[in-house]
């Protein structure tokens, strides 16, 4: 399906294709246990005095007792998405959050709100829930439950509470500071193998993505002339006769090849580019998250550096670094566990998307290999007509 | 009908080199020679093969003999020859006449004219043909001791005679919107084609690059790297499979190029008889003119104005023995005219009849070989579609592997 959602309409579209349902529930482990349903559509832009802004319908289904009813259907902005994606990475500094579509597109962009950004938008942000209710951990955060339940103005004043600017600075001075001694000397080797390989695989699906691009280009240029070509077959037809089918016969060839190259192009764009594009983010996710692990792990070495110098009172300490000692252990256990988790899952995307990729173009070479035999057969059918009729007397 | 030159003799252009000269300028010159080998074909089969004969040409040469062609048979559609300079290109094609695709292309070309040659009924019989294909030595002489240069119309007159005419056939006015049309159309076809040529490179060549990148990818995955690894694989071969097939595209552009330029031979045709009904056209005028002034003489009338006319009225009346003079001069000349328009009719029916002829034989060819080059694209496509489809097959079990 790829109509895209109208601003201001209020006809629910289906937004899902298929293929990318199945994407989604893909975990069979955890699928069958499914009992949250989520979907973002019906994209609204509201006009105030101050801004212009989009909301999404999100409308979730559930069968999980800690929710009061089983349906819920709320408005949501890009605002609250960002919101709750800061609270989850707080929450749980070393678990894997999916990535958020970006703010907004640097290049190619005259306006904001054209009907193609909303749409790979709400896709994006579609996914982003879904990822969040799929995942072990995260599916149960409070703050996802509000997101999810809340109306407007029960969200905007459970967002003013919790933690307040100043104590948020604090904490992030903290993790500078406790950063920049290290966590990088102490660090168990699994997790400077992860490091590195996060920097190669960063690097390697930014050049990916790129090619994609690229390789969408060329083939919407293709098609461009493509365009152009086909009809002047059929111009050319007008000023003959004897030849005048086969040169239309060309030229519709041409064109039905034509079509097949924009589904080609098409397929392309609701599945390749939109996954390249989240492994580039989710790479940067977790160099984020490595970070942070490596923060907490700083706080746990910067301490026991301080008590080294101590000699005495050592006892009193002991129970601050046991707790320090705990929260790395389970930075740690948490991590390794999303870890795999998110190895697995790329390895299933990239599996599957690139499989795809393979069938869209075993398609496009099947679809003009039929019109061009065709053509073929109907060709030859009027030279063996034309060598019939040459040989009677 | 006689056998054809085609049927006798096996000709083809078998080698092009590069050679060094002096120009008429006594300037060093780069030039390409072409080979021609001719054997006469044995009509039993059994036995030996006659020997082979061969000379060399360069491409100058094979222009002058078609010069010599077109003015010695304007009625006939003399076929073209290859293009002297690349046109058409698309960007990985180089337009350079040293370039070894170009010069290849162009011996090609050159053995089909020799053959398309050799194969018409009336140009075949040409002794300047023949000893083209087999006298080495003394062949330009000969060609201008033919002294066709002379019979060659001027351009300029060709033109004057194209705005002027006021009776052409209508098949030959026909005929030129034609080939007119014909060539625009195959001109605007072949430049696009070349733009598709161009992105279809791009399309495929991009794809070289995943080659590379799984190849990189691969190195750090466990489970996926073999799969990266021969995926990879395949994208590079798909990346190299656009090379072979532009290049025998390339061939049919050729073909329709042949076609290109033989619209220009149809035009030469439709010029020749456009110039020769205008000629008649002014010849009858000038007889009708002349008789008119000769019957105002011999009845005293003046019907029409004439600076002569006047003058005599300005300066006085000639003579009687003037007037009979001018009479019988006027009266040698109209006969002459009238043989002359006479024969000059004769000559337009002639080559009127035997060009059409020539233009019926050519449209059942361009019919046939046209048909033929389109399905010999269609057969391309499919190959390339043949190969698509194996490339991408073999991906897709590489990425389910992954």
């Amino acid at each position: 399906d790829t109509s895209l959602a109208e601003v201001n309409s209020f006809s629910p579209s289906m937004p899902i294709s298929p293929s990318s349902m199945i994407n989604q529930y893909k975990f069979e482990d955890e699928s069958e246990l499914r009992d949250l349903f989520i979907t973002v559509d019906d994209p609204e832009s509201h006009i105030t005095a101050i801004e212009t802004f989009i909301t999404y319908r999100v409308v979730t289904k559930t069968s999980r007792s800690e929710f009061d009813s089983s349906e819920y259907e709320v408005r949501r902005r890009y605002q609250d998405f960002l919101w709750l994606k800061s609270k989850l990475e707080e929450a749980h500094p070393t678990l894997i959050i999916p990535p958020l579509p970006e703010k907004f597109i640097m290049k190619g962009m005259v306006e904001r709100f054209n009907d193609e950004f909303i749409e790979t938008r709400r896709k994006a942000l579609h996914k982003f829930l879904n990822r969040i209710a799929d995942h072990p951990t995260l599916t149960f955060n409070e703050d996802f439950k509000i997101f999810l339940t809340a109306q407007a103005w029960e969200l905007s004043s459970h967002k003013k509470q919790g933690p307040g600017l100043l104590s948020r600075m604090g904490q992030t001075v903290r993790a500078v500071a406790s950063s920049v001694r290290g966590g990088v000397k102490n660090r168990p080797e699994m997790f400077t193998e992860m490091n590195d390989y996060m920097e190669t695989f960063s690097q390697k699906i930014n050049v990916l993505d790129k090619i994609a691009h690229r390789i969408y280009k060329e083939e919407r240029e293709y098609c461009n002339e493509m365009k152009e070509y086909g009809p002047i077959h059929t111009l050319w037809s007008a000023s003959e006769e004897d030849i005048a089918d086969s040169l239309k016969g060309v030229a519709s060839c041409i064109d039905k090849c034509c079509k097949a190259t924009e589904k080609r192009m098409a397929g392309l764009s609701e599945n390749l580019l939109p996954i390249l594009h989240e492994y580039v983010l989710y790479s940067e996710i977790l160099m984020g998250v490595l970070k942070r692990r490596d923060q907490i792990q700083g706080e746990l070495d910067s301490r026991i550096d301080a008590l080294a110098n101590k000699k005495t009172e050592k006892d009193l300490f002991s129970e601050e670094i046991g707790k320090l000692e705990d929260k790395v252990e389970c930075a740690n256990n948490a991590l390794k566990a999303d870890w795999d988790r998110w190895k697995q899952n790329m390895q299933y995307d990239m599996r599957s998307t690139f499989a795809n990729v393979a069938e869209s173009n075993l398609r496009y070479y099947e679809e003009c290999l039929a019109t061009w035999e065709s053509f073929l057969a109907s060709q030859r059918v009027d030279l063996h007509v034309e060598e019939d009729s040459e040989d009677r007397p | 009908m006689e056998d054809c030159l085609a049927k006798k003799m096996e000709i083809t252009v078998s080698e092009a080199e590069k050679r060094t000269g002096r120009n008429a300028m006594n300037m060093q010159e780069t030039y390409t020679a072409y080979l021609i080998e001719t054997r006469a074909i044995e009509s039993q089969g059994e036995g030996q093969c006659a020997p082979m004969d061969s000379l060399w040409r360069r491409y100058s040469e094979f222009e002058l003999l078609r010069n010599y062609l077109s003015v010695t048979y304007p009625h006939i559609v003399v076929p073209p020859l290859p293009e002297k300079r690349a046109d058409f290109v698309w960007h990985k094609l180089s337009a350079d006449n040293m370039d070894p695709d170009f010069v290849e292309r162009r011996r090609i070309g050159l053995e089909n004219f020799l053959l398309r040659v050799a194969s018409h009924p009336v140009l075949c019989q040409d002794k300047i043909f023949y000893s083209f294909l087999t006298q080495e030595g003394g062949w330009k002489e000969m060609v201008n001791e033919t002294g066709f240069q002379l019979k060659a119309d001027s351009r300029l007159k060709a033109l004057n005679a194209t705005f002027r005419v006021k009776n052409p056939d209508k098949r030959f006015t026909e005929l030129k919107h034609y080939s007119d049309e014909l060539q625009s159309v195959i001109s605007h076809l072949l430049r696009v084609r070349a733009r598709v040529a161009d992105r279809l490179y791009g399309v495929y060549k991009v794809h070289g690059n995943y080659g590379r990148v799984f190849s990189e990818w691969s190195a750090i995955e466990k489970e996926m790297g073999d799969g990266l690894q021969s995926a990879g694989h395949h994208m590079d071969v798909y990346a190299a499979s656009i090379d072979d097939i532009l290049e025998e595209e390339e061939h049919y552009a050729d073909q329709l190029k042949e076609y290109l330029f033989y619209a220009e031979a149809l035009r030469a045709v439709c010029r020749k008889h456009e110039l020769m009904q205008y000629d008649l056209e002014m010849a009858a005028q000038d007889l009708t003119s002349k008789k008119q002034q000769c019957e105002e003489l011999a009845t005293g009338t003046v019907k029409t104005f004439s600076l002569k006319g006047m003058t005599s009225k300005l300066f006085g009346q000639e003579t009687p023995e003037q007037r009979e003079a001018k009479i019988k001069v006027l009266e040698e000349q109209i006969q002459e005219g009238e043989e002359q328009l006479k024969s000059k009719n004769l000559e337009g029916r002639d080559f009127v009849k035997s060009a059409w002829a020539d233009i019926e034989r050519f449209k059942e060819q361009k019919n046939h070989d046209l048909k033929e080059a389109l399905i010999s694209y269609a057969v391309m496509q499919i190959s390339m579609c043949k190969k698509g489809i194996q490339v991408w097959t073999n991906a897709k079990e590489c990425f389910s592997k992954m």
